[in-house]
């Protein structure tokens, strides 16, 4: 008895011995058509749902365009302590889509970041570190308090105590006909270095920044 | 020998007589009850006769189970939990506007305050939604400690992990929903959370977001995501948890001493 290992050897279903093998065959009619059966499944099922995945993850690569909101004239804001702004980031959802800035102008002797034209004005973000919650400005204790896990941070939004893993965010400021600006968000680390914008409990010192990705749709300026 | 002439038999007494045949025994030509009653019988022939479903209902319904206790019934207990937060869910739809300037919330405070039975299909929806996750723990506790979970039936573990992570979501999806202040600040904080997973978590909370901020269609996501995308996976799911456990039977409590067939275990050894 030849091995029958053997006989499958052959690219030609004829030499298979395979039942209706037409000559110079190498698949089969019925795999042929299994075979493109599934391919038109497959293709008419990718026709449906890549499309609503694509709808359903497209808006975190979407990029939006800077916003800038005029908040005041250049000598509203004193140097030594913050006045609280409400800026819209997100339009035409009321409420919802406003958010607490605290700012005040850059003085030389406090702030430690290099000064440039976004910064003339410091934007404190009031979105807490931890995990997103709104903080408060203090004033007889000079600190930053977050109401939900007790985060607090210091004059420059530097974490002092509890839970968050990094500093405030920060908004860039510009100065237009002598009115001050608010921009786009990013974040700083504890060395007051920016960075593109994080979302809260997300460390960007260290290997915080390699393991929490920036979004490919939100730079720095 | 001659027959004799059969005599008459005699009359038997009535209480001894077997009763004449009830008016639509077989006949159909009872009372309108009777008729109904045939009518019924008839729709439901005509459906098994096609369908077979009689068999697949003994299947899932008459089939024997150990003595148990009254912990057996936590798994039936999950089950209605979730129908009534399906039934009630698709009422409040009726009702519900996931527009995050002022509709929602308006609409939360309209069934509440101005629907007939409103708060308390609200209210159904709400406490039952707790009642669930509850009741979801007990069961897998009870499976849990009385060894349910073991060959061959780690699958059904397996599924039901996934059916709890399924109503975490939802509970959390719903919460936002009122869209009161609460509702908010307890999302923003639950997409962060999501956020500090490392590398994919960011990409996770821009997409529960919809975007870098609580943005316009955040809300509207949070909706679908809530009362479509993972009822039908839950529903799905628990279709094959309840196949599993009719395929596989119901597992003996740990104290059940039933004697093992002693065929079985001569021809083990």
């Amino acid at each position: 008895m030849p091995d029958k290992h053997a006989q499958h050897k052959s690219k030609y279903t004829s030499d298979r011995l395979i039942p209706g093998a037409f000559a110079g065959e190498t698949v089969t009619r019925r795999r042929l058509m299994t075979g493109g059966a599934h391919t038109a499944g497959a293709i008419a099922a990718s026709a449906f749902a890549l499309p609503a995945l694509g709808f359903a993850v497209g808006p975190i690569f979407k990029s939006e365009p800077h916003h800038w909101e005029t908040v005041g004239s250049v000598d509203a804001f004193p140097d030594d302590n913050y006045i609280p702004q409400i800026i819209t980031t997100t339009p035409g959802i009321g409420e919802a889509g406003k958010t607490t800035v605290y700012l005040r102008k850059r003085n030389a002797s406090i702030d430690i970041d290099k000064p440039d034209q976004y910064n003339q004005y410091i934007a404190i973000s009031t979105r807490c570190a931890h995990l997103g919650c709104p903080v408060r400005w203090v004033d007889a204790a000079e600190r930053f308090i977050c109401p939900c896990h007790g985060g607090v941070y210091d004059l420059l939004g530097r974490r002092v105590g509890g839970p968050p893993v990094r500093p405030l965010d920060r908004f860039y400021t510009r100065v237009v006909n002598n009115e001050v600006q608010i921009g786009p968000r990013y974040s700083v680390n504890s060395e007051l270095r920016r960075f593109s914008p994080r979302d809260p409990g997300e460390p960007i010192d260290g290997i915080g920044q390699y393991m929490y990705p920036s979004r490919p749709s939100a730079r720095k300026l | 020998m001659p027959k004799l002439p059969k005599l008459p038999a005699p009359p038997i007494p009535a209480p001894l007589r077997a009763p004449p045949p009830r008016p639509g025994d077989g006949n159909g030509n009872g009372g309108p009850i009777e008729q109904g009653k045939e009518a019924g019988i008839t729709v439901v022939d005509w459906v098994d006769e096609r369908t077979m479903l009689s068999g697949s209902m003994r299947w899932l319904l008459f089939r024997k189970v150990p003595k148990g206790n009254w912990f057996y019934t936590l798994g039936s207990a999950t089950l209605f939990a979730f129908l009534s937060q399906a039934v009630t869910g698709v009422f409040l739809a009726m009702y519900y506007r996931p527009d995050p300037s002022g509709g929602a919330y308006e609409s939360i405070r309209y069934v509440t305050n101005d629907v007939f039975l409103g708060q308390f299909v609200r209210g159904m929806h709400k406490w039952g939604s707790s009642v669930m996750v509850i009741l979801i723990f007990l069961h897998m506790a009870r499976t849990f400690f009385f060894g349910a979970y073991k060959y061959p039936r780690e699958l059904n573990w397996v599924i039901g992990v996934v059916l709890l992570i399924l109503t975490m979501v939802m509970s959390f999806t719903g919460y936002l929903l009122p869209f009161d202040q609460r509702a908010y600040w307890a999302t923003i904080v639950g997409v962060n959370i999501n956020g500090t997973g490392p590398l994919l978590g960011p990409y996770l909370s821009d997409f529960l977001r919809a975007g870098p901020e609580f943005g316009a269609t955040t809300l509207s996501r949070f909706y679908a995501i809530h009362m479509l995308l993972v009822p039908g996976a839950i529903a799905a799911l628990i279709g094959a948890h309840l196949y599993l456990v009719t395929k596989l039977g119901v597992t003996a409590p740990p104290w059940s001493k039933v004697e093992p067939n002693p065929e079985l275990n001569s021809r083990q050894a």
